[in-house]
């Protein structure tokens, strides 16, 4: 058995972690690309989100590479991702393909059926062994979110262009490397050295962003053209209102671990301006949007999936959280059409008028 | 003076219009339906949704507007799931809020949940607090709930007899020319949400247009909640999307029944439910079936003179189809 999981991010990392660490055999596509969507949209359906189709992607070329079986996560509703894996084994088996496919899910029954898959793909591995393997790879989810977030901070300030994304590659390799939970403690150490050791700027007036919206689509940079390091680049810090690892609490641990409070925080400031939650994280969009206003950043950026449901409905609230609470909010809608130029110039206004206000604001005040 | 309530027709207004109705009568207070779609109603609802949005979502706000400004009430029920473990859309779940953030000077919207996704809950939660607006009396608003359920009955019992959403019920509801009682030698199965196919602008007249076209038309709507949900069945995971999970399962089941010769489904553009079932249903037909499908998506720019080319060649292909079947039959 060769298993496969579709990109998000950095998510592979953790990932093949927790599965080399129980033996079973990975196999991690190349980094999604222009060839891996222009794959995707010729058998996807049209009005199908890009996640979608950068999925299917990944899996045709993971079968090129030996890869026999899917490892998804799978959900219930109401937001399509619940569907994607059905939807796609489908299209893959009609094109050929001879996929296996395990979904992992909160149980509709019972919790022997998701254990029952974990064993499957496991093998013979004892529950001990397999739990200390999921701690493993969510320790290095952890710790990819925090050199990620020192990215964040580094980049705007950095006196050398580029020095942060090299020092962050090596970085994350260090984290890539460690094949023994007892290691990671070290190698973060290392790694967060190399990150520190990045020369800065402090002085320098940066702005502020949060990046809000569609998970995916927040963490995979492929998908929205690398939005963090062109940000960074313009001199803006950002700040993103999900990380990976508070997503695999969430989503399949079912929030196990406790949470620091992020988006319980974010849902609650969301209420006033939506009283349900919507599936994906529409409701966690809007209240980070509050939050963001609240801690005194400069703008929102929204990222979405073009047809993505529960962010459209975000989308129609935030002018209102926008005016009321006087931050700039820009929605970037992605889809396969999405040119690497036009978000640039859109993204440059907008830092711009980010810009003019912090002035005007100071003049003023 | 009694107040009025507006009721838009839009979204699940074909399912629910009358319990809603009944519902009202009984407390006295009066209801005002939108009127039909119009160019000027979905233009109006254009320039009030984000873009993004679907054409169904962009419809239900023109018809709120329509309703604004004449009715003390807008009953807009925020329809959480109408079946246990499911769910209608994400866009339905926030629509209220769509609504509320970007319409000034709205009267006050009764947007109470309509929740039936846990075990044991029951539309009396919902009609309660929609009751506690015009009175306190439980009893009368138990008694209305009531009524309400029984014309939600007769409603459902109408349907899968086979009489189409506009034709049952009240008054209202019979502007719809009845069928002119021809001869029909084919049968059409037509597969979309209730407010795709029922409205008639939105659907260019497509049910009137293929019962000129001397076609029986059938909708998921005819079948039982049993039947469909045995069809859907086959999926390899059961949709969570109920009105979805209703069109796959009579796709299905249309599918199989040889007096249906043709199936047409209609999706909307930019629809997340019906961009994964879409390809289903597809998908099944293209592995198992005979019968011509034809997939129409309509979005505000759909023009009526292309779909009725569409529709007329896929009346030809399915006679043509059954007549080879018949001279099939015959060797
Ligand atoms: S089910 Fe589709 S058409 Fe209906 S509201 Fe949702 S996205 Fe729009």
């Amino acid at each position: 058995m060769k298993v496969v999981y579709p990109h998000m991010g950095h998510m592979w990392i953790c990932v093949k972690a927790m599965l080399e660490y129980l033996d079973v055999e990975v196999v991690v596509p190349p980094p999604s690309s222009k060839k891996t969507l222009l794959l995707g949209v010729k058998h996807a359906p049209e009005f199908a989100c890009m996640p979608l189709k950068l999925n299917l992607g990944n899996f045709m070329e993971a079968a090129e590479m030996g890869a026999d079986t899917i490892v998804m996560a799978g959900g219930c509703g109401p937001c399509r991702f619940g569907y994607y894996a059905h939807v796609e084994h489908a299209i893959l088996r009609d094109l050929g393909y001879r996929y296996q496919l395990v979904v992992l899910e909160p149980p509709q029954k019972h919790i022997g059926e998701l254990l029952g898959k974990i064993k499957h793909i496991t093998g013979h591995q004892s529950w001990r062994r397999v739990i200390n393997g999921i701690r493993f790879g969510y320790h290095k989810a952890e710790a990819v979110d925090q050199l990620e977030k020192m990215s964040h901070y580094c980049r705007p300030r950095e006196t050398r262009a580029g020095a942060t994304d090299r020092a962050l590659q090596s970085a994350l390799r260090e984290i890539i490397a460690v094949d023994r939970p007892e290691k990671l403690p070290a190698a973060l150490n290392n790694a967060m050295g190399m990150m520190n050791a990045v020369s800065l700027d402090k002085q320098r007036p940066v702005l502020r962003i949060g990046l809000v919206g569609e998970i995916y689509t927040l963490l995979e940079p492929f998908s929205n053209l690398d939005i963090e390091r062109k940000l960074g680049g313009m001199g803006v810090e950002v700040d993103r209102s999900i990380y990976l690892s508070e997503w695999i609490n969430e989503h399949l641990f079912m929030g196990l671990k406790k949470n620091k409070g992020g988006s319980k925080l974010a849902k609650q400031k969301a209420i006033k301006y939506l009283g349900h939650s919507v599936g994906g994280h529409g409701l966690e969009t809007v209240g980070s949007t509050v939050l963001y206003a609240e801690r005194g950043y400069d703008g929102v950026i929204q990222l979405l999936p073009f047809t993505c449901m529960p962010e459209i409905v975000a989308q129609s609230i935030l002018p209102r959280v926008s005016t009321e609470l006087g931050i700039p909010v820009m929605t970037l809608i992605v889809d396969e059409q999405s040119g690497e130029a036009g978000l640039v110039t859109r993204l440059e206004a907008f830092v711009d008028l980010l810009a003019r206000r912090k002035q005007t604001g100071k003049v003023l005040a | 003076m009694s107040a009025t309530v507006g009721i838009p027709r839009a979204l699940l207004y074909y399912y629910y219009y009358p319990q809603w109705k009944t519902f009202f009568d009984h407390l006295g207070v009066k209801t005002v339906v939108s009127r039909e779609t119009t160019r000027a109603i979905l233009e109006k609802g254009i320039k009030s949704t984000v873009d993004e949005a679907c054409l169904p979502i962009k419809l239900a706000v023109g018809h709120v507007l329509d309703l604004k400004d004449r009715v003390d009430y807008i009953f807009l029920p925020r329809i959480v799931s109408t079946a246990r473990r499911e769910y209608i859309c994400p866009k339905f779940l926030g629509f209220p809020d769509m609504v509320r953030n970007n319409i000034n000077n709205l009267p006050p919207l009764i947007d109470n949940n309509m929740d039936l996704y846990r075990k044991g809950s029951s539309l009396y939660n919902l009609f309660y607090m929609v009751g506690r607006y015009f009175t306190h009396n439980p009893a009368s608003i138990y008694k209305a709930y009531k009524a309400s359920m029984e014309s939600l009955h007769v409603h459902c019992r109408d349907m899968e007899a086979g009489r189409l959403p506009f034709e049952t019920g009240g008054k209202d509801n019979q502007n719809y020319r009845t069928r002119d009682g021809g001869v029909h030698d084919v049968t059409i199965a037509v597969i979309g949400h209730p407010y795709n196919i029922y409205d008639r602008y939105i659907s260019m007249n497509m049910i009137k247009r293929l019962w000129d076209y001397g076609a029986d038309v059938v909708t998921a709507d005819q079948l039982t909640e049993t039947a469909f949900r045995r069809e859907a069945g086959k999926l390899p995971k059961q949709l969570f999307w109920t009105l979805n999970q209703r069109m796959v399962g009579a796709a299905f089941y249309y599918f199989e029944r040889p007096d249906v010769d043709g199936l047409i489904h209609v999706a909307s553009f930019g629809c997340g439910p019906d961009s994964m079932t879409g390809e289903l249903i597809e998908r099944y037909a293209r592995r198992s079936s005979r019968k011509p499908l034809l997939n129409l998506t309509i979005d505000e720019h759909t023009g009526e003179a292309g779909m009725i080319t569409r529709l007329e060649a896929f009346m030809d292909m399915v006679r043509w189809r059954r007549h080879l079947d018949d001279v099939a039959a015959t060797l």
